[in-house]
């Protein structure tokens, strides 16, 4: 998300870089760029007038003329205006069982989607969470709901015999008390800020619930009109948080400047991706790093360990050690790779990869390699030494791959084999020098 | 004609009123400053048209203000109008007449004899393809053409369910299969059953895919394959659809579902709003696709056709000629 303000907001900035010293013509024709490029990302006009006003009085006011690496900070002042503009600080849903949340938006912006990734979030952290449909309008959204709630083990509360939107919520809440929930998640049908009545609807919803937060769910893509959105929705229902969506995609994500900027209302979460676990906290910080090209590294960190069985690891850490590492463990490390979403989010995160589309290649050869170990009997994954030509043979066939992919799958896995035996051995020392130079040389990107 | 104008107008009404509020006096009777300059460019940022667009229009004002200082709104209306449709021109895409469409590109055949004409509606997540699918088959039956959709959408929960209940309320064919399918072989099979029952059309509803994933666009190559199969001619439409509130990110939509499945249109969707949908100039802009059809709500009637002329007089508030 937001590689396209990176690449722009860097661009701008070249020529900074080159120049010794700072003038004032050369500073102003960069913050230009700087405006051309948040307009172009759909940031709102006036929020970007402001956001480049304010980066010109930081500069002026902490005498950047005279420091002597202008480029870096100035790079410096527009990521802090940045985290500025964006909320510091992070923005946690309130603490409170039951836990009554509403989620509201345009039609398509991804509520039922974030619904369930939202009740699966909250389950995880030892809430009950009950998804309630107030959808009564678009054809089986409905059954959208229920479906999801079902895959992800979600409560779920409908009422198909009544379009009396603030009965069905206030039945869900008695609802919820009989059935123990306490985490209640509200998912309305999409509507327009400007339509009157439905918005009246939602506005008795929520006196009728009162909700402990009023969320928006917004497209990452939305254009100028993120303004009147969030103004509309803010104003009728007094918002608590945003969750931006759909960020998985090459948005710039201007709208989610323009949307905090205007109401002032948390980024609370970001969808990226269609598996139910593509979801993730906001981090202001982080994003304001990443829009400059500095990536994510505590996001995956923290996404690693939420997925990676610490057992596990450390299970796999140990037969690493010892050089016994057979199919059957890799298999097992592709699985809680998978586990943490897309290879493209994951990516996303790391420094100097926000540009890099993985393309689902990567992803695509990762569901081979697993094919071909599934094909593979039990006694082949824990002993591939005695993969003969007939086995691969068989093994290709089962998985529907050709008999060269199953060897250099062996031959890769053989060479990690003899990497790990070196580390045991007085090697290791060596080799950890090695890579801490190639990691030196691949490294974060300079500013 | 007029009441389709009516239409248009009132689903963009909303937008005529905000260009022409926010620039109180500038498309009025009193003369052009810098200050009504200023709240002008705000105002076309405002609508997405871009970057482009949007400096076109004030570097021509701006160069008629220099000629006439005492330039009046009204004619800074009229100059931004004669941009954007010089920008537009050629934007209007139609579905021609007679039993089965052809393809709107110059040389494109049209279906084999008998066999249906198939579009197929793609886009991002959320834009609106399977209410404008069936908007779109309610329109064909109106206009006397046999329609059958296909429930191609077969990953969403319950995308099926949805088209589904369309069709029975608007008394459409419709084949399906369970979500989980395999989308191609739903499309392989309606293609078959729309021959059979002499369909004049076949609507393709798909899933909604991000641009940016490859696996998800492979898989709809895989359709176009299955559909040649049975007619190498098909699809003979190719039609974006894109959620007229979003940005400059829905020329990169377009730009990418171009370049790996060859689009024929654009359908224009959600303009009932307060949005300009200035994004589907900067679409025209960049590649040249026509635009078919712009919706403006959930009813079954809200999908018009796109004319230059009633998008240009209504975001520039011109009610008569010009």
């Amino acid at each position: 998300m937001f590689e396209s303000l990176t690449e722009k907001l860097t661009s701008a900035l070249r020529n900074l870089r080159g120049v010794g010293r700072l003038s004032e013509e050369n500073m102003a024709e960069a913050l230009k760029e700087v405006r051309a490029a948040l307009l172009s990302a759909d940031v709102h006009f006036k929020v970007a007038r402001e956001f480049v006003d304010q980066v010109q009085q930081q500069c002026v006011g902490q005498e950047v003329l005279r420091s002597v690496t202008p480029g870096q900070q100035i790079v410096k002042i527009i990521h802090d205006e940045l985290v500025k503009l964006l909320g510091e600080g992070s923005t946690a849903l309130t603490e409170k069982r039951p836990l009554k949340i509403l989620l509201v938006g345009l039609h398509g912006s991804g509520k039922t989607t974030s619904a369930a990734k939202l009740g699966r979030l909250l389950k995880k952290r030892g809430y009950r969470p009950l998804l309630v449909a107030c959808d009564v309008y678009r054809p089986a959204a409905i059954d959208q709901l229920e479906i999801l709630a079902q895959q992800e083990g979600l409560g779920f509360f409908s009422d198909r015999t009544t379009r009396d939107v603030p009965a069905i919520g206030a039945a869900a809440v008695q609802a919820a008390q009989a059935q123990q929930a306490d985490a209640i998640l509200f998912d309305t049908a999409g509507r327009l800020q400007i339509d009157q009545d439905l918005i009246e609807e939602v506005r008795q919803l929520s006196a009728r619930i009162q909700p402990d937060e009023v969320i928006l769910v917004a497209d990452g893509a939305l254009g100028q009109e993120a303004v009147n959105v969030a103004k509309a929705f803010h104003s009728a229902l007094r918002l608590t948080g945003l969750i931006l969506t759909k960020l998985d995609g090459d948005a710039r994500g201007g709208a989610a400047l323009s949307i905090k900027s205007v109401t002032g209302v948390p980024i609370k979460f970001v969808g990226v991706g269609e598996k139910a676990a593509d979801f993730d906290q906001f981090y202001p910080d982080r994003l304001a790093s990443r829009i400059l090209g500095m990536g994510d590294v505590v996001s995956l960190v923290e996404k690693a360990q939420e997925h990676f069985d610490q057992k596990e690891t450390e299970r796999m850490a140990e037969k690493v050690r010892k050089a016994d590492f057979n199919l059957e463990d890799f298999l097992v490390q592709l699985h809680q790779v998978k586990k943490m979403g897309s290879m493209d989010s994951i990516l996303g995160m790391l420094p100097g990869m926000s540009g890099v589309k993985l393309g689902d290649g990567a992803e695509r050869q990762m569901a081979r390699t697993e094919a071909i170990i599934k094909s593979m009997t039990i006694q082949e994954r824990r002993k591939p030494e005695i993969l003969n030509g007939n086995r691969r043979l068989r093994i290709a066939n089962g998985s529907g791959v050709k008999v060269v992919e199953v060897n250099q799958l062996i031959k890769q896995f053989q060479q990690m084999q003899k990497m790990m035996r070196m580390m045991r051995g007085p090697g290791a020392k060596k080799m950890m020098r090695q890579m801490e130079a190639m990691r030196a040389k691949g490294g974060l990107p300079g500013m | 004609m007029l009441s389709l104008f009516k239409k248009f107008k009132e689903g963009l009404t909303k937008t005529a009123r905000a260009i022409v509020e926010k620039t109180v006096g500038v498309f009025g009777a009193r003369p052009i400053d810098a200050t009504t300059l200023g709240s002008l460019e705000e105002a076309l940022y405002g609508a997405d048209f871009g970057v482009e667009t949007t400096q076109e229009i004030l570097e021509e004002i701006k160069t008629a203000h220099r000629k006439d200082p005492s330039m009046r709104g009204q004619q800074a209306a009229v100059i931004g109008a004669a941009v954007l449709r010089r920008v537009l021109a050629g934007a209007e895409g139609r579905l021609e007449n007679g039993t089965g469409g052809t393809g709107s590109g110059p040389g494109s055949p049209g279906p084999g004899a008998g066999n249906p004409a198939v579009i197929c509606l793609i886009g991002v997540n959320g834009s609106g393809k399977t209410t404008t699918a069936a908007k779109l088959g309610y329109d064909l039956k109106e206009d006397g053409r046999s329609v059958l959709l296909a429930a191609c959408d077969t990953f969403r929960a319950a995308a099926v369910e949805q088209l589904r209940s369309w069709a029975q309320r608007l008394d459409l064919d419709l084949v399906a299969s369970h979500t989980g399918a395999d989308s191609a072989a739903v499309a392989f099979d309606a293609w078959q059953a729309a021959k059979s029952r002499h369909k004049d059309y076949l609507l393709i509803d798909t899933a909604g895919r991000l641009h940016t994933k490859r696996n998800l666009m492979d898989e709809l190559a895989k359709i176009r394959r299955v559909l040649q199969k049975n007619d190498p001619t098909a699809p003979h439409h190719s039609w974006l659809v894109v959620d007229g509130s979003l940005g400059a990110n829905s020329i990169e939509q377009a730009r990418v579902f171009h370049q790996s499945f060859g689009l024929t249109g654009i359908i224009v969707t959600k303009l009932d709003g307060t949005s300009r949908g200035g994004a589907l100039v900067g679409i025209y802009r960049q590649l040249k696709l026509p635009i078919y059809f712009i919706g403006f709500g959930e009813q079954p009637d809200d999908l018009q056709p796109f004319s230059v002329d009633n998008y240009v007089k209504a975001v520039f508030g011109l009610e008569n000629g010009a």
